[in-house]
């Protein structure tokens, strides 16, 4: 359909609209970040100096260097495990006959809605007793309660989008199922898992509710739990600058995902809910 | 068609009740399915389903972790006392209108930046990555953000509006700016998943319609929404879930205080704040239930056609 001039200007006012919608806030807790002193307290959107200082602070806090080095290994072990067993089992549920397939997906679906704090109750109890509390595995495990059942999906739809001619081709010149699926679907699936991978990721780096119940140090505390523990350099100084120059660094790697894979991110989270 | 005309293929070899002969091939596919399936579906029932079999058994439990020795079988009691309580009903009416105010704003945002989307292309990917941003950044992070961008001290917010309004002190001004804070975040989400059911609407019935006489508004009405029902119920069905399960954004900006707790909070206050593990665990079990509540909801009553994502 032709669109008029004014409409498109409409559209474009919009379109500016709706990235200053998305992008004042991120640029208000950038602004905030590089306050100091009486700057912090100005009721400005802007600072009147720009001090790096707060960063300075942060990453001289044992508490927020530990969470970040926790926060980033922990999202990195959960991502790589859900990945490679949602992988098979999306492949087993694209590509294979067998009964009770459906029941994959459907207790996929299941998990996903289950509330994260009515798991951690009685992890926080269980963990306590078998030494699991505050370790990486303790957090490692629930994470994947929330990652597993979003790869499973994001995987199957994105192996369902590959012809499977290929496949079977590779089959029919005598190739083993295994054959198929390692030289075949493998390669050609790799974007997609990798956009399974970084989706999987967001939702790790982003948990709270497991951080918080299932942590007591900075052992395994991730970055948004030690966020809310996080308090000034000193006990005196208000840490709202500090917490601010934290927020910045925890978001400049989504950012920077964002930036490089924007297209497929959009694919990945789009496909399995509205295509047929 | 008759039994006795039908050419013999294959020799009768089976026997009566027997099951239908699969091929070796399709033998060693089943096997292939669940071998493959089996790690994942495992690692489900480990981190999911356990857990809540273990809440609903500690449910039914007096037990406190601090006094281990006091441990009793108390049948229900736990539920009766949640129940009974005022605490449990206003947070989950304040929970409940998160919920509605935050997923129908989402809705109306979104399918407008659905549209708007739609219609854009110049810097479309621009507009992509911005509205990206939000969805990915941590919601603790975005939390803090509008926590502090309307906090008294350090917000400019009043500052702007000329007002003096102690946000964080009254129930519904705090409850603003969490729902605030949520729309900012999840509205992305909501509008990617609209701007890809908008492109299914088929261009043909939007051409036909536009010959016919029909007004913008009426084509939003009669053609547009009705084609992406599956879309949006399926995107309904995930954000309303998801909104009830709402934590992060207020244990951040307010602890749950001025009457601005969500039963998730309330949840976590009993377990690791009181380690009432017994009375914690009945709630958990009263949320995981408030969840298969709205997914009965929407699956049986409202036919909302979860297949869209399970399909096989």
């Amino acid at each position: 359909m032709r669109t008029s001039g004014r409409a498109r200007i409409g559209i474009g006012v919009a379109a500016i609209a709706i990235v200053v919608w998305a992008l004042a806030p991120v640029m208000w807790i950038v602004s905030l970040s590089f306050k100091q002193g009486d700057d912090i307290d100005n009721q400005q959107f802007w600072p009147t100096h720009w001090s790096v200082e707060n960063y300075k602070t942060v990453f001289q806090t044992s508490l927020f260097t530990s969470a970040l080095r926790n926060s980033l290994g922990i999202s990195l072990i959960t991502t790589v495990i859900s990945v490679v067993l949602a992988m098979f089992a999306a492949y087993a549920v694209s590509r294979l006959d067998f009964p009770g397939k459906r029941w994959v997906l459907v207790s996929a679906l299941a998990v996903s809605v289950f509330p994260a704090i009515s798991i951690a109750t009685p992890l926080f109890n269980l963990w306590r007793s078998i030494g699991l509390y505050d370790t990486w595995a303790g957090l490692i495990i629930p994470y994947l309660a929330l990652t597993l059942p979003l790869a499973m999906w994001t995987l199957t739809s994105f192996f369902r989008q590959i012809p499977r001619d290929l496949e079977l081709a590779a089959q029919v010149d005598g190739a083993t199922t295994w054959q198929a699926f390692r030289r075949i679907l493998v390669p050609l699936a790799a974007p997609g898992v990798f956009t399974t991978a970084i989706l999987a990721f967001f939702v790790a780096w982003n948990d709270f509710v497991f951080g918080i119940t299932l942590t007591s140090t900075d052992r395994a505390r991730p970055v948004p739990a030690a966020l809310a523990f996080f308090s000034g350099a000193s006990q005196f100084q208000q840490p709202t600058a500090a917490i601010a120059a934290a927020s910045v660094v925890v978001t400049i790697p989504v950012v920077v995902l964002v930036m490089l894979f924007q297209r497929r991110i959009v694919a990945g989270l789009t496909n399995g809910a509205v295509k047929g | 068609m008759s039994t006795l005309a039908r050419p013999t293929a294959t020799p009768t070899r089976r026997l009566a009740g027997e099951k239908p002969h699969l091929s070796e091939r399709a033998k060693a596919e089943r096997r292939l399915g669940w071998l493959l399936s089996a790690p994942a579906v495992a690692v489900l029932l480990l981190v999911a389903a356990y857990p809540i079999l273990n809440a609903a058994y500690l449910s039914l439990f007096d037990y406190r972790l601090t006094d281990p020795g006091t441990r009793a079988f108390i049948w229900f009691k736990n539920y009766h006392v949640i129940l009974t309580d005022n605490i449990w009903w206003s947070d989950l009416g304040t929970t409940l209108f998160i919920t509605v105010v935050t997923v129908a704003a989402e809705f109306a945002i979104g399918f407008a930046f659905a549209m708007v989307m739609n219609k854009t292309f110049v810097g479309r990917g621009f507009l992509r990555t911005a509205i990206l941003v939000p969805y990915a950044i941590i919601t603790v992070v975005a939390a803090y953000a509008w926590q502090y961008a309307f906090a008294n001290d350090t917000g400019f917010v009043d500052h702007w509006l000329g007002t003096n309004i102690d946000w964080f002190g009254g129930r519904w001004s705090a409850l603003f700016v969490i729902c605030l804070s949520e729309i900012w975040k999840t509205t992305p989400f909501v509008a990617l998943l609209l701007l890809a059911g908008l492109a299914q609407v088929p261009g043909s019935l939007q051409e036909a319609a536009v010959v016919d006489g029909a007004s913008w508004w009426q084509r939003l009405w009669r053609v547009t929404l009705p084609n992406m029902q599956g879309a949006i119920m399926v995107a309904l069905l995930f954000r309303t879930v998801d909104a009830f399960r709402i934590f992060d954004n207020p244990f951040i900006m307010t602890g749950g205080s001025n009457g601005t707790e969500t039963v998730s909070i309330l949840a976590y206050r009993q377990t690791i704040g009181r380690t009432e593990i017994g009375l914690g665990s009945a709630m958990s079990i009263l949320l995981f239930l408030g969840v298969s509540l709205i997914c009965f909801i929407f699956i049986k009553l409202l036919r909302t056609d979860v297949g869209r994502v399970t399909n096989t």
